[in-house]
């Protein structure tokens, strides 16, 4: 009762009960402290719950409530278990996850709508007097009340606003920007759904109603790997964390396993008792480096050239001078190696050119359906030549031989993989490949002399085309020529012994990368020997340090050849394991309908990031990298010499890459003229485009007309974290304060682009309103116009996937959202039911034009087999053959709340499907109806509600195959049509399984095996990738419908990666003489992995996190670099070049190598970031080093796996061939003086 | 509102009888209503130089002047009479004993407080309350050590005697206490008052860990019998080896089967 009365007790006998013979004793002293203890760990309830967005470990979490406050979580440990030779997939988390609930009640959570107070004051004296409508229009229309708050961007001034004005403005906003400039002029930015599906859903949902532009991730965050794509027709599919317990030999490249996928780590621990060996390729002494047996210290930037040599030794070992029986085998079946390729004259010499087609050969062997989309290969059982089953050109026009069967044309036939013996060849030729070693720049160079052009000789084959003889040769044999092996051909280089110093030879990969020559014999024989021994059982676990270079392509083909070499794809426990910022939303299928909006209105648009935002923040202007620097010296003629934007805009123009905005002149008008004009709208918008009449955006990107208007950002924090060129973001597209000290290329003096229209001056300040939603006060929503306060991950009801695991489970409100912040369902939500009151004003049900490129796993995908420029007059415009389709789309203004909470009518006449398989899913939607009701009034009347998360997640759920096992069986049996082969015995026994929201809040389910993934979930194999196209015979979804090694587009050709090839870092020229002060002497390569204290910019701001780190900012540098420039531990260092500059505290250490420095990327300069003495302006992000630069390869489009998809193909942010300046601080200033009243008079 | 009120009575006839209600009801409130603040706040942990030697220094001195004047004071005047304690041998026992005693609490108070303002890190955990409260202590041990020069001036002891009939005639209730020490020396005066001052802040600083002295765990070194550690050991110790293969039967074996726990 009371502590002090209890303690007073002196008069209290103290004669004791004794036992055990007097040794033990009965103490009898107050245990009431106890309680205190034991009420710490009280609590009133555990939540399931989980981490949503960016994090792909997906593990699912206990959160608990005490008192209606969230006080803690751990770990759940439920997960089902799989089999009883696997270790159990718990434990799952990490110290980020753990820290998470601090940020509920931080003084960094977003607790009100915020408006910038300008914006806000304008707003209020407008509205007085105006409608909503009137009011953006008066504020848009005057430019000086236009830049009194854009160009404060940044500065802080946010006022509290309530949901009413906050949401009211931006329905203005949005209302205004469709009707004046169009609604393809309405951005909206979210990455990765797979974590809070719904959450991304519902703004996506909302824009794809309004017409708006959905933004792509994947590949603006770089971690879209387009080698994946360009060999296998597949974004990226990889094996889940648990079959690295099946792999025998685990090659990690890149891949910081426990520090990145820590939750998945202990896989790669336990692995290792059963006896696995692993090798860890990685520049430093990382976490992952502690578990190798042998640690390959490669230079950084250089993977590609270690690659060539571990394929040289596996290739001459395994392939050459012994055939491995499997290996052989695999990569005829499974490999595009056997099919045959034209040698092209370039000048007097031979160059690979492209496959050879049906339509080459006279009567197209037979092929009346697509036969210039059918490859050819030599056939030993026929002797003569055969168009094999699988090629793409059986996917469509015709059923039943798209598949990987050993047959062509209906008969048995066993491809010849090459023509190496006498017998065979016609003749032996020299072939030219492309060598960029010699390139290299001063950070790279070896001192290497040899000449651009490597002939090698290589056997070749004569055939009769149907315009005379051509010289073929497989793939397999000119495979073997780039290798730089000798099979007894003789000729210039190419080595017979690893000691020569050849490109390919592990001699000469040992002096660019640095790696001994035996280690890399060592490892490659090592791997291809378990691989042979086990079927392919090893496995390279591959990471952002290989894929965030310029010329990723050529380090991840470098692996994928050697995993195709050595038969480890789609077999258990070995095969790519790319673990990056890869997406793994497991019910695909389901989600599109209701993310996409594809039940109201189709086709969405779609932007690939990296081009829009390269050419909206207008980093273009400021390119200095020319297209003939990375021209391969072997490229046929062509009008190669113009700017990487002017590639761009023809591959907009071509239809391979979708636009945003699309045309200069608003769709919604186009579609007025055309009706008034009586014309039907593809062939109107072709009429007007060809007479120059319409425009497209993508040509005058600083037009006023083509600017983006309006952006949300939600679940993401693009400014503070992935926003490549951030500097050129804050100056082109905010138009406020930033710290870019290069001159853009008409202050240069440089060539201009030819096909973008120069402006003398670049727009500043493109956005008329910013609006970034998010439960903390990110570096975005600091430069946000309103920022809404959204729910904690622990206050909404959502789902989540991963590819690590393969289970589904939820995210739950455990508390209601704190403060005034609501769930982004419920946000978007809002803003819909303002824009249909406040839209009517000026819009009503329009009809909008959707410019569509020609799209992967579509029919559209065979469009283009020759590249041809309408607008050159080499082709005529026929939308969606030559240039993008214009697809009419109605929208209704009116009803936009109404369509946003139902499940709109086309799910019922055009079914649903994915990756080019459709289905009739009308019993689905009768099952919704009947489970969340029907709306009973408004313009979706008798449909489906979405009223809550919870229906959104039961639409995702019924809709999925992965989730209700009758969608498995009918989408199985509609690949089966495909192929011609059974298939629906992969989901036969989940008919009845059925997924719904409150199973998955019980416990995690594993999700049901579905033709959208090319791995399968079972009793008796791990998922991995690739699994059905190899025990299923289902081909990857590419021109020869087989992992292809050879790329035989032209402007693949063109730029020399027809095959795999070391190709140096590129020089970006961002440290001239002009920026670099003297005496500043320590040029870094600059390297921004991901870190150990966050998941990107997430966790960077929290303190708990913050503590185990530095507490702010840091980057590494070696020891002997540190004393270069006068550097200690700890010491302020400033980074900078031309695109501006960064403060962070020095972390010397030994781990490092030299020349190299980290940032471990998206660290928030929200926190402990002083100013810098280089640009006067607090110190920037990680990005306020980089540029975005783009690859003219990503671009190539309408030519089968070489075609667009959202996050699937396109061009990507890469950020790792960047320099920079390193100095010591002199003075650290945290510019956090008060304003004096001249500035503020300012 | 008092024109006439003389200082003098505020502090030594009002302030004593404020200060012991704030001591009394303050650590009382403390102890009930924050347990778990009722502790000295040890900063070794964060730095363990310059602490052992400042703080034995100034506890044992601090503990020997404090009950060095709990005993001077609070004596009645008869006992040291009937004694036959002549007041100059009393009050030049508590120039020796006290004076070097409060020499070193004096010495280890200014290490104390040194330490406690010169270390970033210790600086930067002190509540204003442990600095205010040092550096009070270290002021009145300063204050207390220049009293000897005023006490050495007059040994007859008659001086403390006033000092001894005041403290006395407050905890007798003695209304006119307070003149008993109007015409005593400044320096005296602010001793009494810092003492006051002192007795006053004692619940809300870490000083209240002195009450804990009281109702220390003395039991502890009388105890009988071992120290008992809790055990889910069923089988005893002997037929652990020999049961070690069939642990689990062991188990499940009957109650009386088992020996109680250790």
């Amino acid at each position: 009762m009371s502590h002090l009365l209890d303690r007073l007790n002196f008069l209290q006998s103290n004669k004791l009960e004794k036992f055990a013979n007097g040794h033990g004793q009965v103490t009898n002293e107050d245990r009431g402290w106890e309680d205190t203890y034991r009420n710490r760990w009280r609590h009133d309830k555990i939540v399931r719950s989980t981490h949503g967005v960016n994090c792909t470990g997906s593990c699912s979490w206990k959160i608990y409530v005490k008192s209606g406050i969230v006080t803690w979580e751990t770990q759940q440990t439920d997960y089902p278990r799989t089999r009883p030779d696997l270790p159990n997939h718990e434990p799952r988390g990490c110290a980020r996850g753990a820290s998470y609930s601090w940020y509920l009640y931080s003084a960094n959570r977003v607790k009100n709508p915020l408006v910038r107070g300008r914006l806000m004051k304008l707003w209020r004296e407008m509205r007085k007097t105006k409608t909503p409508i009137e009011a953006w229009t008066a504020i848009q229309s005057d430019p000086i009340l236009r830049s009194s708050y854009t160009s404060k961007r940044g500065s802080g001034g946010f006022v509290r606003a309530t949901w009413d004005e906050a949401t009211e403005i931006t329905a203005a906003a949005n209302a205004y920007t469709a009707k004046t400039y169009g609604p393809d002029r309405i951005f909206g930015f979210s990455p990765i759904p797979a974590m809070s599906m719904v959450s991304y859903a519902a703004g996506s949902r909302y824009l794809s109603l309004m017409g708006g532009v959905c933004m792509s991730f994947y590949d603006w965050y770089c971690d879209l790997p387009p080698a994946s794509p360009m060999t296998w027709g597949e974004q990226t599919d990889v094996p889940e964390s648990a079959d690295w317990y099946n792999s025998s030999y685990l090659l990690l490249w890149g891949s910081n396993v426990p520090q990145t996928r820590t939750p998945d780590a202990h896989f790669y621990t336990e692995v290792r008792y059963k006896g696995t060996k692993s090798a860890v390729i990685c520049p430093d002494y990382s976490e992952a480096s502690k578990f190798a047996d042998v640690w390959l210290n490669v230079k950084q930037g250089t993977d590609a050239a270690l690659g060539m040599a571990f394929g040289h030794v596996i290739l001459r070992e395994f392939h050459i001078d012994r055939q491995a029986e499997y290996f052989e085998d695999y990569c005829r079946k499974y490999s595009d190696m056997p099919m045959l390729v034209r040698l092209d004259e370039n000048g007097d010499s031979l160059v690979p050119g492209r496959f050879l087609r049906a339509n080459d050969l006279d009567g197209s062997l037979g092929e009346d359906n697509n036969p210039e989309w059918k490859t050819v290969a030599f056939d030993e059982e026929s002797g003569g030549l055969v168009s094999p089953n699988g090629a793409i050109g059986y996917r469509w026009g015709e059923k039943g031989d798209w598949n990987l069967e050993e047959r062509a044309d209906g008969k048995e036939a066993r491809l010849k993989m090459s023509f190496i013996l006498d017998d065979d060849h016609d003749e032996v030729c020299g072939v030219d490949f492309p060598y960029f070693g010699g390139a290299a720049t001063e950070a790279f160079t070896t001192g290497d002399k040899r000449p651009d052009i490597l002939t090698r000789n290589v056997p070749v084959k004569r055939v009769k085309t149907a315009d005379g003889e051509v010289l073929v040769a497989t793939v397999f044999d000119l495979f073997c020529a780039n290798y730089g092996l000798d099979r007894g051909l003789g000729g210039d280089w190419v080595a017979t012994s690893y000691d020569e110093d050849v490109p390919g030879t592990p001699k000469w990969a040992e002096k660019i990368t640095g790696v001994p020559a035996d280690k890399i014999i060592h490892v490659a024989r090592e791997f291809a020997d378990t691989a042979e021994k086990t079927q392919g059982k090893a496995m390279i676990i591959i990471g952002a340090a290989m894929n965030h270079w310029y010329h990723m392509d050529m380090n991840y083909r470098g692996v994928i050849n050697m995993l195709v070499m050595c038969g480890c794809v789609g077999q258990s426990g070995g095969g790519w394991a790319h673990y990056v910022g890869q997406e793994k939303l497991r019910p695909q299928t389901g989600w599109q309908p209701l993310a996409f909006a594809l039940d109201w209105g189709r086709p969405p648009r779609h932007m690939n990031s990296t081009s829009a935002w390269y050419a909206h923040s207008d980093q273009w202007r400021y390119e200095t990298l020319e297209a003939g620097e990375i021209l391969s010296p072997t490229a046929p003629e062509g009008d190669w010499d113009i700017s990487l934007i002017d590639y761009n805009i023809r591959a907009e123009r071509m239809g391979w890459l979708p636009s945003a905005p699309q045309l200069k002149t608003n769709p919604l008008e186009v579609a007025k003229a055309a009706k008034k004009a009586k014309k039907d709208i593809p062939a109107y918008v072709a009429e007007k485009l060809k007479s120059g009449e319409l425009e497209m955006a993508c040509e005058d990107p600083d037009d006023p007309a083509n600017w983006p208007r309006n952006l949300f950002v939600w679940r993401s924090n693009l400014l503070g974290s992935s926003g490549k060129g951030h500097e050129y973001f804050l100056k082109h597209l905010l138009g406020t304060d930033h710290g870019v000290m290069g001159r853009d290329l008409g202050e240069e003096g440089r060539a201009l682009p030819k096909e973008a229209k120069w402006h003398e001056k670049g727009p500043e300040g493109k956005l008329d309103l910013l609006v970034t939603i998010d439960f903390r006060m990110s570096t975005t929503a600091v430069y946000a116009d309103i920022v809404l306060p959204t729910a904690s991950w622990y206050e909404k009801d959502d789902m989540n996937t991963s590819d690590m695991h393969p289970f589904i489970h939820p995210l739950q409100a455990a508390v209601d959202p704190a403060y005034e912040s609501k769930s982004d369902f419920e946000i978007f939500k809002a803003i819909a039911k303002k824009v249909q009151e406040v839209a009517p004003e000026i819009l009503g049900k329009e009809t909008d034009i959707v410019a569509l490129p020609l799209l992967h796993d579509m029919p559209a995908e065979i469009a283009q087999d020759q590249v041809r420029d309408w607008k050159k007059g080499e082709c005529d415009l026929i939308p969606g053959k030559t240039a993008p389709a214009y697809v009419a789309v109605e929208r209704d203004y009116t009803a936009i709340y109404d369509r946003f909470t139902a499940l709109g009518p086309l799910m019922d006449t055009l079914g649903n499907g994915g990756k080019g398989i459709t289905w009739n899913t009308q019993e689905e939607v009768d099952n919704l109806a009947a489970l969340n009701g029907v709306k009973l009034d408004g313009a979706a009347e008798g449909r489906p509600r979405i009223e809550t998360a919870i229906d959104a997640c039961e639409v995702i759920l019924m809709l999925a195959p992965e989730t209700n096992g009758n969608v498995a069986v009918k989408a199985w049996e509609a690949l089966g049509e495909n192929t011609g082969r059974e298939h629906a015995h992969l989901a036969e026994g989940e008919h009845h399984q059925k997924i719904r929201f409150h199973d998955i809040a019980a416990q995690p389910r594993k999700i049901i095996s579905s033709p959208t993934w090319s791995g399968i979930e079972s009793e008796k194999v791990s998922y991995n990738a690739g699994y059905t196209n190899v025990h299923e015979l289902i081909p990857w979804r590419t021109l020869t419908g087989r992992q292809q090694l050879y790329q035989d587009h032209l402007w693949m050709r063109a730029f020399g990666e027809g095959f795999m090839s070391y190709r140096p870092p590129v020089d970006l020229k961002t440290i001239t003489p002009e920026v670099q002060d003297a005496g500043d002497s320590l040029i870094l390569n600059f390297i921004t992995p991901h870190q150990k204290w966050g998941i990107h910019s997430t966790y960077s701001d929290n303190l708990l996190m913050l503590t185990l780190n530095r507490g702010g900012p840091v980057i590494w540098i070696s020891e002997n670099d540190a004393k270069s420039a006068g550097i200690v531990d700890n010491d302020w260092v400033e980074l900078y070049n031309v695109n501006g500059a960064l403060t962070a505290r020095a972390v010397v250490s030994q781990r490092m190598k030299d020349g190299t420095t980290f940032m471990y990327h998206a660290q928030e300069k929200i926190v402990n970031t002083p100013g810098s003495e280089k640009t006067g302006k607090r110190g920037g992000i990680h990005n306020s080093v980089t540029r975005a630069v783009l690859k003219p390869t990503h671009m190539i489009g309408g030519y089968a796996q070489q075609s667009y998809g959202f996050n699937y193909y396109g061009t990507v942010g890469c950020n790792r061939d960047e320099f920079v300046v390193v100095r010591k601080m002199n003075k650290v200033d945290w510019l956090d003086r008060e304003v004096s009243e001249k500035e503020a008079a300012k | 509102m008092f024109p006439n009120l003389d200082i003098n009575f505020v502090i030594f006839g009002v302030m004593p009888y404020v200060a012991l209600t704030v001591f009394l009801v303050g650590s009382v409130a403390r102890y009930e209503r924050d347990p778990f603040t009722w502790k000295s706040s040890s900063s070794q942990l964060l730095r363990r130089k310059q602490l052992i030697l400042g703080s034995v220094l100034f506890h044992v001195g601090i503990l020997t002047v404090f009950f060095g004047h709990l005993a001077g004071l609070f004596t009645p005047v008869w006992v040291l009479d009937a004694l036959g304690i002549p007041y100059a041998l009393k009050q030049w026992m508590a120039v020796l004993i006290g004076g070097p005693a409060g020499f070193a609490a004096f010495i280890g108070a200014s290490m104390l407080l040194h330490r406690r303002l010169s270390d970033p890190r210790i600086r930067v955990t002190s509540s204003y309350p442990d600095i205010i409260i040092m550096v009070l202590i270290w002021i009145q041990l300063a204050v207390g050590l220049l009293t000897i020069t005023q006490t050495l001036q007059h040994m007859d002891g008659a001086e403390m005697v006033l000092f001894m009939n005041w403290s006395q005639s407050i905890v007798t209730w003695n209304i006119n206490a307070w003149t008993t020490v109007v015409d005593v020396h400044w320096l005296y005066k602010l001793h009494i008052f810092l003492g006051l001052l002192i007795a006053m802040l004692f619940p809300f600083t870490r000083l209240v860990h002195m009450l804990s002295g009281l109702v220390a765990p003395f039991r502890y070194l009388f105890r009988s019998g071992y120290q008992i550690v809790r055990s889910r050991r069923r089988a005893p110790l002997a037929r652990r080896g020999r049961n070690a293969a069939t642990a689990s039967q062991a188990h499940q074996r009957k109650t009386s089967d088992t020996q109680p726990a250790e």
